[in-house]
């Protein structure tokens, strides 16, 4: 993979990243981490008739994980929750342009998974989310 | 003097070739490389003597029995314990100091008892001692780091002793600051104190002469993976009057003397501790890698790894926006160089190094507390030597380096 990964797009969305920080009063909120690297991501999302109206997040990491977050917030924002529901590792293969490799895939998708995880508890309430593989 | 060019020559690893390039191993801390003498000694039991140890009337099992138990001398040896009856193996550090925590440990320790330890220990000399203390309603105490010189705050090691503690665990050296702790004289004020001293060896052992006969530590822990032998085997060493009084954690096969319907009795020492068939290639090697290690000689490697990590930190003084994180003093400090650059997380400067073909460590280490709390990072970056780096590997980390800054808009 070299070091294409950071390409300036991933570096700038890094540095200046979209949709960073807290949402008010959000209708979901989730918190995942990635116990290996100690990344720490939270996602907020305000959704009306099923469509994500505004999603942000926050946390802790490196330029991998808060640089697809940056970009898949972007990305998310307006779809509904069965496209993001359907959403996987090639969504984010797409927004970055590259396979991170085994190695950063955590990283990759951590913000992916979070924002999985709103769609899914949002609608499911009543289900245990530890039992659900997102 | 060390020859490092006729080291490398042992490590076939060493000259693997990954998109063109070679591997340039400064990940050793995690765990070393194998010289081919053991990789041999391993293959060798396999294709001409494997069967299983102890009972075995036949050739190839005395041969076995033969080797599995010369490792042992060789480990006892080797840290100046006295016979092998005293090494007991484990599957390695963590297993060893586990089992000193729930065997040693449940006997001895009661409720509003004191554990101390450090916030420079990895987990594996954290979390058992915060199991047991809340098995038995002990108080857990951490002797605290001292920022300014990444060494054990003198005056909270007093306080700490203060409370008569049953146990003082604490690492020989430390995994993440490389910071090497006088261990003869914390055990000596330790044992003024009351207290039995456990010392986690698996940064020391494999780098430097470590006399436990002169430290004094009731139990030592360490890795044969570390010091250039196979995984899945390590030591507890410990005094035989400790050990006889100490009960088996695990039971089974081979660590018993008799069986009867509704009893037992155990075998001697160190059989006692090694139920079921043992790892025995992983003995076996072990004893290659202390071999290589004698015949290379410790001090040579310690001098080694000494010049090393002083070529690597005047190679990158005054870098800005690096910041290395240990003591400066080289007499007391292995061969790791933990470090963070401005705005870059350590999991890229990893991924960097890596499109260098350069091994390192990013991460907490295992050591949460320590980085975490201590240091106040979310992780470093390390860089760990062994007897097989040179100066040209330090050369390729420091262009690494740049090339993080360069793609980070660093400095």
């Amino acid at each position: 993979m070299a070091l294409d990964i950071y390409a300036e797009e991933m570096i700038s969305h890094y540095e200046h990243p979209h949709n960073k920080g807290k949402l008010e009063k959000p209708d979901i909120m989730l918190h995942e981490n990635n116990p290996v690297c100690g990344d720490e991501m939270t996602v907020y999302c305000r959704i009306e008739n099923g469509i994500l109206k505004e999603v942000s997040f926050d946390g802790e990491g490196c330029a991998i994980s808060v640089g697809t977050a940056s970009m898949l917030t972007d990305f998310a924002k307006g779809k509904s929750l069965e496209e993001i529901e359907r959403m996987d590792f090639n969504t984010i293969k797409e927004l970055i342009g590259i396979d991170p490799g085994p190695a950063r895939v955590k990283c990759a998708t951590l913000a992916l998974k979070t924002l999985k995880g709103c769609a899914f508890l949002y609608q499911h309430k009543d289900i245990d989310i530890a039992t659900k593989e997102l | 003097m060390l020859e490092v060019n006729k080291v490398r020559k042992d490590f076939p690893i060493l000259d693997v070739m990954y998109d063109g390039k070679r591997i340039t191993y400064l990940d050793s801390a995690a765990t070393s490389q194998k010289p081919v003498q053991v990789i041999d000694r391993v293959s060798e039991y396999y294709r001409n003597y494997n069967s299983n140890i102890h009972r075995g009337i036949y050739k190839i099992s005395e041969k076995a029995t033969e080797e599995y138990i010369s490792s042992k001398e060789k480990a006892a040896k080797l840290i100046n314990s006295g016979s092998y009856s005293e090494i007991v193996y484990t599957k390695n550090a963590t297993d060893a100091i586990n089992l000193v925590a729930a065997s040693w440990g449940n006997k001895n320790i009661g409720k509003g008892d004191h554990i101390l330890i450090t916030e420079m220990e990895h987990h594996s000399n954290i979390v058992p001692w915060q199991m047991l203390a809340e098995r038995k309603g002990a108080v857990l105490d951490y002797v605290s780091v001292d920022k300014s010189t990444y060494t054990l705050d003198e005056q909270s090691l007093e306080m700490g002793l203060e409370n008569n503690p049953k146990i003082f665990a604490f690492t020989h050296t430390s995994n993440v600051l490389g910071t090497i702790n006088d261990a003869k004289r914390l055990t000596k004020m330790a044992h003024k104190a009351g207290a039995a001293v456990l010392l986690d060896g698996a940064q020391s052992v494999p780098h430097m002469k470590v006399d436990v006969n002169e430290i004094g530590a009731d139990f030592i822990a360490f890795s044969s993976h570390k010091m250039l032998g196979p995984a899945g085997i390590g030591v507890l060493r410990a005094g035989r009057d400790v050990l006889e009084k100490m009960d088996p954690l695990i039971t089974g096969g081979d660590m018993i003397l008799s069986v009867e319907k509704h009893k037992s009795t155990w075998n001697s020492l160190p059989w006692k501790f090694e139920a079921g068939t043992p790892n025995v290639e992983g003995g076996i090697g072990f004893g290659a890698a202390i071999d290589y290690l004698n015949m290379i000689g410790l001090d040579d490697i310690r001098r080694h790894e000494i010049e090393l990590t002083k070529y690597a930190i005047e190679s990158l003084e005054g870098e800005k926006g690096l910041h290395i994180y240990g003591p400066d003093r080289l007499d007391i400090k292995g061969g790791i160089v933990s470090f963070s650059i401005d705005r870059a997380h350590p999991h890229d400067i990893a991924t960097i190094f890596d499109s260098f073909g350069i091994a390192i460590r990013a991460g907490h280490h295992c050591a949460m507390p320590l980085v975490k709390s201590v240091l106040e990072l979310p992780a470093v970056a390390r860089m760990s030597f062994y007897l097989y780096n040179d100066e040209e590997e330090v050369d390729q980390a420091v262009q690494a380096i740049k090339k993080v800054k360069e793609i980070f808009h660093v400095g």
